[in-house]
């Protein structure tokens, strides 16, 4: 089954990097082989390796998930982003820094989650993922520390919520 | 259009930064955090060069570029860390 | 159209510029990713959401290849918004496991964190 998604992937992207090369709809026929075949090899090889959670894989197909993480990718995490960067802007030209490492726990369970949480919190005002344990408690370190002991709501917003609802 | 490259010029004039960056960084992962912006602002120089040429070469060429610095950059930081893996 | 093209150019080199100068003006590794990973990500995102526009405005119009233009810089506009926050936190990971302290911090939660050898 992980093989399976892992090839009708690697498929995917292969047809949209040889777009526009032929007469069968956009592909030439050389193309389509090439691919299938290729394909075929990346989705016996990489799916033994890449499919280690295997639960992860299941959640992958659901179509709800993929609906929330695009209205999460332009609605609030893009409008963070855009923050983030002004926040930045404005500590380059003053440099008014109060750095320090704080200690957070969302309860996340899922590596997927996990993964997801930490790129967010990375891309997002003045914070940056430092570590993960193993009871997945983030270490973040935060540009500006307003609370040494803070709840992860004063760091990172409603993110554990929206992530919570596509991969958890 | 000549923006394109205008951008390029810029792009590779901010590259300087981050390679004073590199030479005169306390410690080792000041450097290693230069040439990671390096490898982020050649990815959107190979596009914008690539757009004006109108070569799509250098687009695939910048993907391949993308992965294989974050590769060496994971590389790099296991070696920092200083754990067998 | 070429406008819109200016501005998201010109919105990106601004940002680019911001983050390697980020590089040149912190105090340690750990604000230097700040500044490097969000500005020079914010700024590639405009850059080559220019490129797409130029491709999609060059489809309109019937030109040839602007299409595989467009795709090919969305693919590495994908790639770089995945590997790029990874590698700085591996990078931020690294050097706070390597001994690096955060300058002028306020607090530090990691102190007397034990990780153990080899594993995650």
């Amino acid at each position: 089954m992980r093989s399976v998604i892992t090839g009708v992937a690697a498929f995917i992207i292969y047809l949209l990097l040889t777009m526009e090369s032929g007469s069968i709809g956009l592909w030439s026929p050389e193309e389509l082989i090439t691919g299938a075949i290729l394909a075929l090899a990346v989705g016996l090889i990489g799916g033994r390796v890449l499919g280690k959670g295997g639960a992860d894989y299941k959640k992958l197909l659901n179509p709800r998930r993929w609906a929330t993480f695009l209205v999460y990718l332009v609605g609030p995490f893009f409008f963070a982003m855009f923050r983030a960067n002004l926040d930045v802007a404005y500590r380059v030209i003053t440099g008014k820094i109060k750095p320090g490492i704080v200690k957070i726990s969302p309860g996340l369970k899922s590596d997927l989650a996990v993964t997801l949480l930490g790129n967010s919190i990375t891309l997002t005002p003045g914070t940056l993922t430092v570590d993960i344990d193993k009871e997945n408690n983030f270490y973040i370190h935060w540009i500006n520390v307003r609370n040494p002991k803070p709840s992860p709501e004063e760091v990172c917003g409603r993110f554990p919520r929206w992530v919570r609802r596509i991969a958890d | 259009m000549s923006a394109f490259v205008i951008a390029a010029i810029f792009l590779g004039f901010y590259m300087l930064f981050c390679l004073i960056r590199v030479a005169a960084g306390p410690t080792v992962p000041d450097r290693v955090v230069g040439v990671d912006t390096i490898n982020t602002l050649v990815v959107a120089l190979m596009v914008l060069l690539g757009t004006f040429y109108r070569q799509v070469i250098f687009i695939d060429v910048a993907i391949v570029y993308a992965l294989l610095s974050y590769i060496a950059t994971l590389y790099i930081a296991k070696y920092l860390e200083g754990s067998p893996w | 159209m070429v406008i819109f093209i200016y501005v998201l150019l010109g919105i990106g080199v601004l940002f680019n510029g911001l983050g390697s100068f980020a590089l040149l003006r912190f105090p340690d590794v750990f604000t230097r990713l700040h500044g490097a990973t969000k500005c020079t990500t914010f700024g590639s995102i405009f850059t080559i959401l220019a490129t797409v526009a130029y491709g999609f405005w060059g489809l309109a119009r019937g030109v040839q290849g602007d299409l595989t233009l467009a795709i090919h810089a969305l693919l590495a506009l994908v790639a770089l918004l995945l590997t790029n926050p990874t590698g700085a936190h591996a990078i931020a990971r690294g050097a706070r496991r390597s001994g690096v302290l955060p300058k002028r911090a306020v607090v530090d939660a990691y102190e007397g964190y034990k990780y153990e050898e080899g594993k995650e």
